[in-house]
């Protein structure tokens, strides 16, 4: 196995206790990075190509240095709303190891000038959000929260706030909207929410994972991570194997690793002997690849050349004994489910495929619901404020395309 | 059990208002503690809780329709979330569900007539390595099979 740096300790039982956390060199990167200029931090993140691991993979270092250097409050919002089909990845890590994310945000806010971060963790996440708020008063009774933090005049507060059961509220603007109070209905760009973010304040929203890598940035340089993945999509990811698949779990490796390689030798190959019928490599809104397609490495970039995305990393695989149909189902009552009902074309369109698609499975399919199908996912693509409708048409138009025979034998009449 | 009043939980809910920089973001904290005291969320706190963030009631009302998390009606002692997902249909979440129907005798959305058990299904709970999954309350049950599932209800019962 290749080197694990985020999941390093997590066979360590009580990892989450701080004092085990500081015996196995936590907060270090901390006390390391606020003796270091903010600026000075934000380049070595931009070198070491740390690229969003939410989905949309953006570079976290440029995202920081988009916030103004105005004097007004600014907020880092660290998103923990983890509600992508397939991806448990952020749940792991926080379970296993909040200290890491607690130093992870203090370089961050340090970074960028913050003093009050928020933990959007959605709400099912309760005992973690629980662990998480026990680390909080760990480091802060330690003085690595609070004020004047290792003597460096900084302060920093974090508070975790859960969300109640909303998939769009991962969605950065809608987690915003949420985070003040409100229904999540995403907000249109621009203005980014690096410049008018929350409590229209400039600010910073990344992933859990993101942040997890900071401290380790910090503390072995921009060179040793980029070695780790690639030069432009550093470090490693979190893949989250699940579906049928016979060892599902989450394998840390170089961002990079090859899909076939996840599936077959960490995974364990496909269930009970089975054969590869598709994968989902994202999370579900990522265009299901075929067989002859897993040798994808997995960086963002080479999974984008082939059409679909990297996102979570949450790899979803389906034998040859699941129905297409099935899946179509399932992605198309989930989207129905989650659209927050703000766009027409997402709103109608994903219910009235979803309504199609039960209909096939009732056994009522007609001659032309699957062009309908397409035509409809066609025109909610690039029709929304914000990448849910992207993400509810893709996998719907990739299912289509590359499933058609077998979707159009289940019409009958 | 007593419910607390809703003095109390207007109290409480008043503690929740300094990690704010404005009050009305108290409002998803708010709506929980209350679901937490009451079991659901009544009119009444609605109101309490737009009186005490200085918002109109219909912005409350309008958070409380939109998250599937908050539950305008009483449920069971425990409330069962199936998870219907891809992942844990893959592996056997629809047998858990028709299970958990057959034994509990009602159907989704449902609530058995002693008020013990509520059974909901769920979108994916980020636990896809354990699947098929529910919840019971704030506890993740994963890997589950028939047996499994009797287990666990003799626990609860």
């Amino acid at each position: 196995m290749s080197e694990r740096v985020i999941s390093r300790d997590f066979e360590m039982a009580h990892l989450f206790e701080i004092g085990v956390y500081l015996e196995r060199g936590g907060y270090g990167a901390a006390r390391q990075a606020l003796q270091l200029k903010p600026e000075e931090i934000v380049e070595e993140i931009k070198k070491a190509s740390l690229r969003g691991r939410g989905g949309a993979g953006f570079p976290a270092g440029l995202k920081w240095s988009f916030v103004p250097k105005v004097d007004k409050p600014k907020y880092l919002c660290v998103n923990a709303d983890e509600g992508e089909p397939g991806t448990f990845k952020d749940r792991f890590i926080m379970s296993h190891n909040p200290h890491l994310l607690i130093e992870g945000i203090i370089i961050t806010s340090y970074a960028v000038g913050i003093n009050l971060a928020f933990i959007y963790i959605r709400g099912e996440y309760e005992l973690i959000a629980q662990r998480l708020e026990k680390a909080i008063a760990e480091a802060k009774e330690k003085g690595f929260l609070g004020k004047n933090i290792f003597d460096s005049g900084f302060n920093l507060e974090v508070v975790v706030h859960r969300g109640a059961g909303a998939y769009i509220c991962g969605e950065e603007t809608a987690l915003l909207e949420s985070l003040e109070g409100k229904r999540g209905h995403p907000r249109l760009k621009p203005p980014f929410p690096a410049s008018v973010g929350l409590f229209q304040m400039p600010t910073v929203i990344n992933n859990v994972e993101t942040i997890a890598n900071v401290p380790y940035i910090i503390q072995k340089g921009a060179a040793w991570f980029t070695g780790l993945g690639l030069p432009k999509d550093g470090g490693t990811r979190l893949f989250g194997v699940s579906g049928m698949v016979e060892r599902p779990g989450v394998y840390e490796l170089p961002v990079g690793t090859p899909l076939r390689r996840i599936i077959f030798d960490y995974g364990g190959g496909v269930k009970n002997g089975r054969k590869l019928k598709g994968v989902i490599p994202g999370g579900m809104s990522a265009p299901i690849l075929l067989p002859e397609e897993i040798d994808v490495p997995m960086d963002c970039e080479s999974v984008a050349k082939i059409g679909s995305m990297l996102g979570s990393g949450a790899i979803i695989v389906i034998d040859d004994q699941t129905p297409i149909l099935e899946v179509l189902r399932l992605v198309t009552k989930f989207y129905s489910h989650e659209s927050c009902g703000q766009c027409t074309p997402c709103r109608l369109g994903t219910s009235w495929i979803n309504k199609i698609v039960k209909r096939i499975v009732a056994g009522q399919g007609r001659k032309g619901d699957i062009d309908q199908i397409e035509r409809l996912a066609s025109q909610i693509k690039g029709r929304t404020l914000c990448p849910l409708g992207d993400a509810a048409a893709m996998p719907i138009l990739a299912l289509v395309k590359k499933f058609r025979q077998e979707l159009e034998a289940q019409l009958t009449h | 059990m007593s419910q607390p009043s809703l003095e109390l939980i207007k109290k409480e809910i008043e503690t929740i208002l300094p990690r704010y920089p404005r009050k009305e973001a108290a409002i998803l904290p708010a709506l929980h503690l209350v679901q937490r005291r009451l079991g659901y969320i009544t009119a009444e706190s609605e109101k309490l809780v737009a009186q005490v963030l200085g918002v109109r009631p219909v912005r409350v009302r309008e958070v409380v329709t939109f998250y599937t998390m908050f539950s305008q009606k009483p449920l069971g002692k425990y409330h069962l979330q199936v998870c219907s997902n891809l992942s844990c249909t893959l592996a056997g979440g629809e047998t858990v569900l028709d299970y958990l129907r057959e034994k509990l005798k009602i159907k989704v959305g449902e609530t058995t007539a002693d008020g013990r058990f509520t059974l909901t299904t769920v979108e994916c709970l980020g636990a896809c390595d354990q699947a098929p999954c529910l919840m019971v309350n704030d506890d993740l049950h994963g890997r589950l099979d028939k047996t499994k599932i009797d287990e666990l209800l003799a626990r609860l019962e």
